[in-house]
């Protein structure tokens, strides 16, 4: 019988694991999240096809790693893409359906009594009190109930019976549990209702406003309606007013028009691109030149103690970034920094490292020389190692010094092999986003800019500043520049793929 | 190269030398600096590059135990240092684990397999590698700011939502494992599947045992990769308690708050470890990092 049990167990698995899938998905979509909900629809179907079907088979050792990598590194980068064509930002962060039902959530209050509301403990629940705060009717308790996470419910209030006599909620656990309260209506006794109008208060409450069939919003405390604008991502009063929250829309190519001809951005943008440039190209050349030298130095035979050298040469790269980084950040801080102390106890200066640009720039360009030449030198010492023997003991013969060597056999065989690594460095301080951040923050900042902007900032550390530390969280204009980013990365990358084809045709 | 060493050679081994140790002296300064500013009294005292006395005060503040300022006050550290080096190891644990469990299942595929669009997949995860995640933070933080609404498990501020989001890196590793698996003859999973072993108990009782050694370097690359990541953490993770080391180590140094004694310890604590476990496994990654440079 295990061989018919297992024929049927598969096909029940699968029908499960679909099932609960399905469950996720409805639920990410009731959200408004429908991309996401649409990828996961597509990678569940291939899933269910990819472990039912024989003919896939080599596929169902790739699904999982391969899922991850579209899931999560693909389909951000094409979200990313998506959200450069909308207005999303901190004014217009909710989907409309979210943004709707807030609006379907605030309420009003209405003619009725007000009650002082407090909460008790009871075995693990909690019992609300509403006294009559004018002191007219009774003082109504409802059952225990549990907290939970934050949905509309109802619930009975009686007269007490007993005073209730348990702990009081403190004021930040109420703070805490305010959502849930929040979806919370108390039925009276004499037929009315009251909703949580203040932290310590239940009164009678009304929605502000009911959806009407055409999708506008009527308030019931006045009639006016609200009509929802796709165009600007909010819902409008007829006078053209908008209303808060916004919702995410579309808004075409507006951000691209903008980055482009909007003297305000444009002008930041492009020295911010051009340092971005230089940062990137400096960085490959000191690293470069530093490491081949070290490699030559440290592959030669008549140099004493090279391991130990190489040991501790190498150690910016195994010291983690964020630490070395910091670290600096600290040595050297202008007043206290101990860069600072060496240098005026030496010299007498004391250079503003982090508040003039250029220093700032000169800083960054050492740090990111200190943390990245030990790569190009182990990396240069293997290739090095290739280079046969017998080309030197010729120049030997010929009578060429130790530099006619360096520039005329070393460097060339070596830079060959090294271009495409040479290209995918530039390509990685390109976008060197944890040095910018951590070291200098894109600061000193330049004057007169309508967002903030950097004069050390690099493009990916300005897209952060722009959606992650501005009080405007401009996410989709962050996007929108992060997709330009994405274009120039592909270019250096075609590149790097040719550099590569042309090292391998040359190598055989 | 029998060589005579003249005079010239001499001085130019003495040079190369001088250089060398120079050149060593900047890379150990801010090295040898952050030990003596992590055991030297007081965040802000200057003037000495050596300290004249030796203070623990800063390690205690690292490892979270109350410290006794000079004019007697004391102070509760209010940086959780070891609760964020708690989270780091947890995070990366987790996210290494899948790596390796996600990385050598597809390089098995790749190396052992015949499928259609496998050379398209190869090139596809080489491509993926170049463009770094942070373009595409923007949208990480609002898919996982969203699922959190319904999902609280996977929102900002979760752990998880960092593991999933670090498990679609694994393009690097697949390439590492597979090219290990390429040295193991086929011959000895070819034996087993004659003798009747279906292609998963090939892999998972005869290639597996034997990749063992890379599975341990990848596991260990993940986990160093993901103890320093620091873009994405920085944008999921907000609350003090949840960060990682490398999220919230910048807080030591807020213009406001400069806390330069402490943070070096805190820095020592928490890089000593990862620096050593990567000296060990280097040599698996520059390799795999210069093959790749040759193959392509």
């Amino acid at each position: 019988m295990p061989d018919a049990l297992k024929r049927f167990l598969q096909p029940a698995l699968m029908i499960l694991l679909g099932l609960v899938g399905l469950y996720f998905i409805t639920a990410i979509y009731a959200t408004g999240e429908s991309l996401l909900a649409g990828v996961m629809l597509v990678t569940l179907a291939a899933f269910i096809w990819i472990y039912s079907s024989p003919k896939t088979y080599a596929y169902r050792y790739l699904f999982p790693g391969i899922g991850a990598a579209l899931i999560f590194v693909v389909f951000p980068m094409l979200y990313t893409v998506r959200i450069g064509f909308t207005n999303y930002s901190s004014k217009n962060l909710l989907t409309f359906k979210r943004a709707t039902n807030y609006l379907l959530e605030e309420t009003y209050r209405a003619e009725g009594p007000t009650y002082t509301s407090t909460l008790h403990a009871e075995d693990g629940k909690w019992r609300l009190r509403l006294e009559d705060a004018e002191g007219v009717s009774a003082t109504l308790v409802t059952e225990p109930f549990l907290i939970g996470p934050p949905k509309p419910w109802t619930i009975r209030a009686e007269p007490a019976a007993t005073p209730v006599m348990g702990e009081e909620m403190t004021l930040k656990d109420l703070i805490d549990h305010q959502l849930f309260l929040k979806g919370l209506v108390v039925l009276l006794p004499n037929g009315g209702q009251v909703r949580m109008t203040g932290l310590r208060e239940f009164a009678s409450a009304r929605a502000l406003y009911t959806l009407n069939k055409d999708g506008s919003l009527t308030n019931n405390q006045d009639q006016s309606r609200l009509n929802p604008n796709f165009k600007t991502g909010f819902y409008e009063t007829a006078g053209g007013e908008a209303v808060d929250p916004g919702f995410q829309v579309d808004i075409g190519w507006k951000h691209y028009v903008d980055i482009f001809t909007d003297e305000a951005l444009r002008e930041p943008l492009w020295k911010i691109f051009i340092w971005t440039l230089v940062f990137s190209s400096l960085t490959v050349v000191f690293c470069t030149s530093l490491g081949m030298v070290l490699a030559v130095l440290l592959n030669w035979e008549n140099l004493r103690f090279r391991s130990v050298y190489r040991l501790v040469l190498f150690l910016p790269y195994a010291i983690p970034g964020f630490i070395s980084i910091l670290v600096f950040k600290g040595l050297f801080n202008n007043n206290s920094g101990e860069i600072n102390l060496v240098l005026s106890t030496l010299f007498g200066v004391k250079p503003t490292w982090f508040s003039d640009p250029f220093l700032a720039k000169t800083m960054i360009l050492i740090v990111n020389t200190w943390l990245g030449f030990p790569y190009m030198m182990i990396v240069c010492m293997g290739l090095i190692k290739a280079i046969p023997n017998d080309l030197y003991e010729a120049s030997a013969v010929a009578g060429a010094g130790p530099l006619t060597n360096f520039f005329r056999i070393t460097m060339p065989l070596v830079l060959k092999p090294l271009t495409p690594l040479l290209i995918s460095s530039f390509a990685f301080n390109f976008n060197n986003f944890v040095l910018i951040s951590l070291l200098t923050g894109g600061l000193p900042d330049f004057l007169n800019t309508a967002t903030p902007a950097g004069t050390t900032d690099i493009l990916v550390s300005y897209t952060y500043r722009m959606a992650f530390q501005d009080s405007g969280q401009k996410f989709g204009l962050g996007a929108a520049i992060s997709t330009v980013v994405f274009l120039l990365v592909a270019a250096i990358s075609i590149i790097q793929i040719r550099a590569t084809r042309i090292a391998e045709d040359t190598k055989r | 190269m029998a060589i005579v060493i003249d005079k010239s050679q001499r001085w130019r081994v003495l040079l190369a030398h001088l250089f060398l140790i120079a050149l060593c002296a900047l890379v150990l300064f801010p090295v040898l600096m952050t030990v003596s500013i992590s055991l030297r009294p007081g965040n802000f005292a200057t003037g000495s590059l050596i300290p004249k006395e030796i203070s623990l005060e800063h390690w205690r503040f690292a490892l979270g135990l109350p410290v006794t300022n000079a004019d007697g006050r004391v102070i509760i550290p209010d940086l959780p240092v070891l609760r964020w080096l708690w989270n780091s190891v947890k995070v990366a644990s987790l996210s290494a684990a899948v790596a390796v469990l996600l990385s050598t299942t597809a390089a098995y595929a790749f190396s052992r397999m015949k499928f259609a669009g496998k050379k398209a997949a190869l090139v596809g995860l080489m491509l993926m590698q170049m463009f770094p995640t942070i373009l595409a933070l923007i949208a990480i933080h609002s898919i996982f700011s969203r699922l959190g609404h319904t999902f609280p498990l996977v929102g900002i501020d979760s752990p998880w939502a960092l593991v999933l989001a670090y498990s679609g890196g694994i393009a690097l590793h697949i390439w590492t494992i597979k090219g290990f698996y390429e040295t193991i003859p086929g011959e000895i999973e070819e034996a087993a599947t004659v003798d009747g072993a279906t292609p998963w108990q090939a892999f998972w009782r005869v290639l597996l045992p034997m990749a063992l050694p890379i599975l341990m370097v990848v596991f260990l690359l993940a986990f160093i990769g993901a103890v320093n990541e620091y873009p994405v953490a920085s944008v999921l993770l907000r609350s003090q308690d949840q960060l990682t080391m490398a999220a919230g180590m910048k807080q030591f140094l807020y213009a406001q708050k400069y806390l330069w004694g402490d943070f070096a310890a805190a820095a020592i604590l928490s890089g000593l470890p990862i620096s050593i476990v990567f000296i060990l496994v280097q040599r698996w990654m520059i390799s795999g990092l210069t093959s790749g440079a040759n193959k392509g």
